[in-house]
């Protein structure tokens, strides 16, 4: 018999022309386009190519300290002053002309993150959009969010996004902040600047009163300036723990309201009684959506000893079927590495499970020649006391440990400094409710992983941070009560 | 395959459960892969390869056979290098009138049976319709399963009986139809699955056809799967065929990449995987010209028999 010629897909890339992408950003500060006062930008790109895709305004102390000022002016001149419906209104544009742009939001988002376009465009933006929508509705009814107290807006809010959600994060910031009155300085990770500043765009289209949003751009060094500030009244930060201690560091002693969305190593348990199929699902969902840099990955998989061959060998299979490449062809299920120093993490702590003696197994898939990619993987025979166990990678690599019973997997779970997320898989309901109380994580999954709503508050426990996004308990960080 | 008849354990029922929504959501997933062009073009003949195309009426008479077989055998002349069919599918009335039609040729007569489609009869009237269409000339014989004594409990009946058709088969493949509309839930399916994988049937089939919902991506998922966790344990190898509503090449297409990304390309042939179908053929073949000509061509240049 002849032999049959192997069945590929067709490759499908998404056309770059709907992002627009400017060959130059300046810095949005007071509803204007402002040069930064250095005259220092730096480079954008895109990590599946490496080529350049824009330079991108760094902000200095005199810029910081300009927008600061913006955004004081417009809590003072407008903000404060305006009704709450009308507030509402303007949070409503923002997220229609969100949705009129998606197409553009999500091709860039991909360009400069290195994220399937299949995510980006259905769910990024999308949920992006969402978060706009949800707190629209808020802005009038904060009444009804806080009964019998009053609602008072803080005043001005520095906001410090990271880099695996770029416009999704900033939307999780400025939405509620926007609701609930406040103004708002952001400056967006360095790596992936450019969806939030087709946002400031959009927000310009909307029309808000000047100062109202200001978004500038740099790396760790402007956050900082942020962070210190003495005229903000609110610091949201979502990034690393390590950076989250340095900003509560900076903020002890100060007025200034904060939250933190940091670090995890969630935990993903698979039950013996579990749906296995979908659990196979589940799990490769939880650590290979955004290529593992996603702070609430299932990063860690505890698998009931009975079925933990059969379950092993599913999810090498499943592996094998994932495809990796170019992140604007529709068929890509894993994408580009965020960045050259974190392939370089990723890497590191790969050799590090191996040195520490857990098996090692990836996928067989070849990778582009260009730009920072990954293979999915996994390590089995891990245990507790090795590092790929506590340590989060923030990539795609699985580590799997085994366990016998409830009690020893529920302290197993917790016996990690993060507290952020965790999956649970059974078929019985009493053991979810049973085992989701005693598990110190803010966002725990029942027989399913990486779900996301507006209406549901988000945030960790521990060195995960504190302060939650999201639902009605995302206004409160935004809200002084009286 | 001769050998010792399968004997039911009930260890087979401790089948992991299926979640519906978990099901649902990776199905969607297959319906995302882009298929165009020179693939487009290989997988619209394959499935053109895997079709059971299909008369299953009352008022079937050898005329109509005929006429269906002679469709099987020229699917669409002015396209060179077309597949034929897989298979005809009939009634076991009309097994000898297709088995004589289709001489000379490698298409299969499969022949439905067992009180088809509701299979409310006897175990006795069940085998002797099984007999006849085997000895009209059926290679293979779509039965039914007693969704009545399934829903009652009576697993120990739907093996049995399963695995008393698969004896009277002789060489005949068997396929057995679950009738996944009857049975409620995707946890019943799974169920069904395995039981009639374990009494031995060479293909797992949804539908007959006759009950909505007929053939969906869900419920054909959790078959594969099923037929995924037979092949790890014991490395055999059971077939597949989705039946009913499933007409045009899209969703065929989309059924296709399902199976590969579920069982892999071995399973994408015709001899484990089909389709059962009476219009989905020239839906087919109307984008196999729109590929080869450009252009999309009006539904009268294509037969209908």
């Amino acid at each position: 018999m002849a032999t049959k010629k192997k069945w590929e897909y067709s490759p499908a890339p998404e056309s770059k022309q709907p992002a627009a992408i400017a060959s130059r950003y300046e810095l949005f500060i007071n509803g204007k386009w402002q040069k930064p006062s250095s005259g220092n930008y730096f480079n954008s790109i895109n990590p599946a190519t490496e080529e350049k895709l824009s330079e991108i305004a760094l902000a200095e102390e005199a810029d910081v300290n300009k927008a600061v000022q913006a955004a004081r002016q417009g809590y003072e001149k407008y903000w404060k002053k305006i009704s709450p419906t009308e507030r509402g209104k303007y949070i409503f544009r923002i997220a229609r002309i969100m949705q009129e742009r998606a197409r553009e939001l999500a091709v860039t988002e991909t360009m400069d993150g290195g994220k399937p376009i299949r995510e980006s465009r259905d769910f990024d933006i999308p949920t992006a959009a969402n978060h706009f929508f949800y707190y629209a509705g808020w802005a009038d009814k904060l009444d009804f969010a806080f009964p019998n107290k009053k609602a008072n807006s803080l005043g001005v809010a520095g906001q410090i996004t990271p880099w695996n959600f770029p416009l999704l994060m900033a939307a999780w910031k400025i939405a509620p902040a926007l609701a609930t009155g406040n103004t708002v300085v952001l400056k967006p990770a360095e790596t992936t600047s450019l969806t939030t500043l087709k946002l400031a765009e959009i927000i310009q289209e909307a029309d808000l009163p000047p100062g109202v949003v200001n978004i500038i751009t740099g790396a760790g060094q402007t956050g900082a300036l942020l962070t210190k500030h003495t005229d903000i009244n609110k610091i949201a930060f979502t990034g690393s723990t390590e950076v989250g201690k340095i900003i509560q560091r900076t903020l002890a002693g100060s007025s200034k309201k904060l939250t933190l969305e940091l670090g995890g190593k969630g935990a993903n348990i698979i039950f013996e009684d579990a749906p296995i199929d979908q659990a196979v699902e589940g799990v490769i969902n939880g650590i290979f959506f955004n290529q593992g840099h996603v702070c609430c990955a299932g990063s860690r998989l505890y698998v009931q000893e009975s079925i933990a061959k059969i379950f092993i060998k599913k999810l090498k299979d499943r592996i094998g079927t994932l495809l990796v490449g170019d992140p604007l062809d529709k068929n890509t299920d894993i994408g580009a590495i965020n960045s050259a120093q974190q392939l370089k993490t990723i890497q590191s702590f790969i050799k590090i499970g191996k040195a520490e003696g857990a098996s090692f197994y990836e996928s067989d898939c070849a990778l582009p020649k260009k730009g920072y990619f990954c293979r999915p993987s996994l390590f089995t025979n891990v245990a507790q006391s090795n590092r790929i166990a506590q340590e989060e990678i923030f990539g795609p690599v699985l580590c799997i440990l085994t366990f016998r019973t409830d009690d020893e997997v529920i302290e197993k779970a917790n016996n990690s400094p993060y507290g952020l997320s965790a999956g649970i898989w059974t078929d019985k309901g009493a053991r979810i409710f049973n085992i989701s109380k005693r598990i110190r994580a803010g966002v725990i999954w029942a027989n399913t992983y990486n779900l996301f709503d507006p209406t549901s508050p988000f945030g960790g426990y521990k060195e995960s941070g504190f302060g939650r996004e999201g639902g009605l308990q995302g206004l409160q960080p935004y809200v002084q009560l009286s | 395959m001769a050998g010792k008849k399968p004997v039911f354990n009930t260890q087979i029922l401790n089948h992991p459960p299926v979640e519906q929504t978990g099901v649902e959501e990776r199905a969607i997933r297959f319906t995302k892969r882009s298929i165009k062009g020179p693939s487009k073009m290989q997988g619209l003949h394959m499935v053109l390869s895997m079709i059971d195309l299909t008369t299953l009426e009352g008022k079937d008479t050898p005329g109509k056979v005929n006429q269906l077989c002679t469709k099987a055998r020229h699917l669409h002349d002015h396209i060179p290098g077309l597949p034929t069919v897989a298979a005809i599918c009939v009634y076991p009335s009309m097994v000898s009138v297709a088995k004589k039609a289709l001489q000379g040729s490698l298409i299969k007569v499969a022949s439905v049976a067992t009180a088809f489609p509701s299979g409310q009869s006897s175990l006795r009237i069940k085998l002797a319709d099984t007999r006849l269409a085997v000895e009209e000339g059926a290679d293979e014989v779509d039965m039914v399963i007693s969704r009545g004594k399934f829903h009652a409990g009576d697993y120990q009946y739907v093996f049995d009986e399963i695995a008393a058709i698969k004896e009277a088969c002789g060489k005949a493949r068997l396929k057995v139809i679950l009738e996944t509309g009857e049975l409620g839930t995707l946890d019943q399916v799974r169920k069904a699955s395995t039981i009639a994988i374990a009494a031995g049937a060479d293909f797992i089939k949804t539908s007959t056809g006759k009950i909505q919902p007929a053939a969906t991506m869900p419920v054909t998922l959790v078959m594969l799967e099923t037929i995924r966790d037979h092949f790890y344990k014991t490395g055999k190898k059971v077939g597949m065929k989705p039946a009913g509503g499933i007409s045009k090449s899209k969703l065929a297409l989309h059924y296709l990449v399902m199976v590969k990304e579920t069982l892999g390309e071995a399973w994408l042939d015709k001899h484990w995987f089909r389709f059962g179908a009476s219009s989905l053929a020239n839906d087919v073949l109307m984008q196999v010209a729109k590929e080869t000509t450009g252009n999309y061509q009006s539904p009268n240049y294509f037969s209908i028999d």
